[in-house]
């Protein structure tokens, strides 16, 4: 494959074009009608390329990409899971494409339909009373749900809950997100398999806590067993639990939030119900509430009367708008789509493969791999880099290596619990046959770090881009054309 | 194996403080930089700010991750080591010569909750 890096605008020729017009038949040029002043001075810089050039042009980027349609890609917390082509015909239809956020309830009912069904499948799968699916990612829903535990506390008049616990075994999302709210973060300790220490736990509940932040199964990818007495203790204190959905594939037809005794979380979209992700978007991020915290979801909300006919309400005791009309709606069809498609039973499946491919690739890889928390996981699990240590090789060279034998790296180094974290995250849509391929490819490079280890610190040696610097990258980073330019010349 | 300096002492968030008379000298352990790899920003405070013992006082960035610094000790920095700025890579080269900042010590007693050398490597063993 050639390398290839053109922007669209150095394959620009003065009066090249894709297109023809036929000559203007009418008599009145609506120009004439645009007052002098808006009407542009110069013409537009726009590219002027053929059809073929577009084509190739675009072509040629896109090659350059990895994607799940391109092959494996195992990369732990991010759900990688196949995007069946299906949700992409239902997004584009006109019938939704062509709509405007402006128009009438009684013109978009079929849309409204949609928002608000897909809001009860979310219920019914998470255990929570209602949805919204406005925030447009993981880390907005987060946002949007740690508002809603502090407008609760405020509404109830209880202004000093100002302080959330996350573990330190949490998604750096987590703290975040709180800081964003307003909050004060309080890390509570996590065990060394990765849950939380409910003895460290107990001495940081008090009257100033307005509630926990937790995934489950945690970063390690391991069910929190002692979520029962967590809940019950945050609860005895007064505080409300947040649940991080960034986890939710493994627990899919097993087990349920809401039903762990969580009263807020949000679901990754883009994540556990398939639809397209990475490169920043477009996610969506809809938060459920348990029964009783309704009220204060973001406005604009979908409501459903007797007769069957859809409203756009806004409740006077929301905690406000936090995106424009409803967020992402794109991404809400193609997750519709998917559990339209897979159904009650067979998204009951999905959390049992998940589970299993993650502990297959486990199990055939721990002879090689330094496995530090040993027993079943759920749908992913995190290596401490290579168990041979002599060699020098590390986390960071393994990565590089896997690209030569054309897969996606892991997460590397998250969580931060260990030195050379190696997070593997397969899904439920890869085939035995790509597993096996992996753990082959796995097992020639914990050979290659024994016996030509220069191979895997010098990886990756086939792909296009080589290994990058990644001090000077940072260091001195390019952001843009111009001094990319200025720097070759 | 990392080093670690028998004259200094140690707090358990991998920082090293050389003391002479009242001022300490603060920068991060040779298993510290090790941890975080490639160190590409260091952020510092400034000439006549106030530390407190146990609190962030600026961080490092490394190609892995970003940490906080912690101060192991209280007062008011004196100097910081502005040929970090530009070289933030010093302290992977050598963490114990590299320094980030000298405080002059406002609490003497703090000294003697840090570590000492066989307690730090200790730490760092676990």
């Amino acid at each position: 494959m050639k390398y290839y890096d053109k922007l669209i605008f150095e394959l620009s020729r003065e009066g090249r074009k894709g297109y023809e017009l036929p000559a203007n038949e009418f008599t009145s040029n609506s120009i004439d009608a645009i007052p002098a002043n808006l009407l542009r001075q110069e013409p537009a810089d726009l590219p002027e390329v053929s059809e073929l050039d577009v084509v190739r042009h675009y072509t040629n980027l896109s090659n350059k990409n990895f994607g799940v349609d391109t092959g494996f890609y195992p990369l732990g917390s991010c759900t990688m899971k196949y995007n069946p082509k299906i949700n992409e015909e239902v997004a584009a239809l006109p019938q939704f494409g062509g709509l405007h956020p402006m128009q009438t309830e009684e013109t978009v009912q079929g849309a409204l339909e949609v928002y608000y069904n897909l809001q009860r499948a979310l219920s019914e799968i998470a255990g929570l009373g209602e949805f919204t699916l406005n925030p447009y990612a993981g880390a907005h829903g987060e946002l949007t749900g740690l508002m809603v535990m502090r407008s609760y506390h405020e509404q109830r008049g209880d202004t000093k809950r100002r302080k959330v616990i996350v573990p330190n075994s949490a998604h750096g999302t987590n703290p975040a997100s709180a800081m964003v709210a307003g909050l004060e973060v309080v890390e509570v300790k996590s065990k060394p398999n990765g849950s939380i220490d409910v003895e460290d736990l107990k001495p940081l509940l008090n009257d100033e806590i307005a509630g926990i932040m937790m995934t489950n199964p945690n970063t390690l990818g391991m069910f929190e067993t002692e979520i029962l007495e967590i809940a019950k203790l945050v609860h005895e204190a007064g505080g409300l639990l947040y649940y991080d959905g960034a986890n939710l594939n493994p627990l899919l037809g097993k087990a349920r939030p809401g039903d762990m005794g969580f009263d807020i979380m949000h679901i990754n979209l883009h994540k556990t119900f398939s639809t397209p992700h990475g490169g920043g978007g477009p996610g969506s991020g809809p938060v459920g509430v348990r029964k009783g915290l309704e009220h204060l979801l973001p406005n604009p909300r979908v409501t459903k009367d007797a007769e069957g006919v859809f409203h756009v309400e806004t409740g006077a005791d929301s905690l406000g708008s936090i995106s424009a009309f409803f967020g992402n709606f794109g991404v809400m069809l193609r997750a519709y789509a998917y559990i339209l498609t897979l159904g009650k039973e067979n998204l009951k499946m999905v959390g049992p493969m998940a589970t299993l491919n993650a502990n297959y690739i486990k199990e055939n890889l721990k002879d090689d791999y330094l496995l530090p928390i040993d027993g079943v996981c759920k749908h992913e699990f995190v290596f401490d880099g290579l168990k041979d240590k002599s060699t020098g090789v590390t986390t960071l060279n393994v990565a590089k290596r896997l690209l030569d034998y054309g897969f996606h790296a892991p997460t590397i180094y998250f969580p931060l619990l260990f030195h050379e974290s190696m997070m593997i995250e397969p899904t439920e849509t890869e085939s035995i046959e790509t597993l096996d391929e992996f753990i082959e490819v796995m097992h020639k490079v914990a050979k290659e770090a024994r016996e030509t280890p220069d191979d895997v610190k010098n990886a990756p040696l086939t792909t296009l881009v080589r290994k990058l610097d990644e001090t000077t990258a940072a260091k001195h980073p390019i952001l843009n054309y111009r001094t990319l330019k200025a720097q070759q010349a | 194996m990392s080093k670690v300096l028998e004259n200094l002492r140690y707090a358990d968030s991998h920082e090293w403080v050389l003391v002479e008379g009242d001022v300490a000298t603060v920068g991060i352990t040779d298993y510290a930089q090790h941890a975080l790899g490639n160190i590409v920003y260091v952020d510092m405070p400034e000439a006549g700010d106030e530390v407190t013992a146990g609190e962030e006082f600026g961080a490092v960035e490394s190609v892995k991750a970003a940490s906080d610094l912690i101060s192991p000790v209280s007062g008011e920095v004196l100097e910081v080591n502005e040929a970090l700025e530009d070289a933030p890579e010093l302290i992977n080269e050598d963490a114990f010569a590299n320094w980030i900042m000298k405080v002059k010590i406002s609490d003497a007693s703090e000294i003697e909750n840090l570590l000492d050398a066989a307690a730090y490597a200790k730490v760092c063993e676990e």
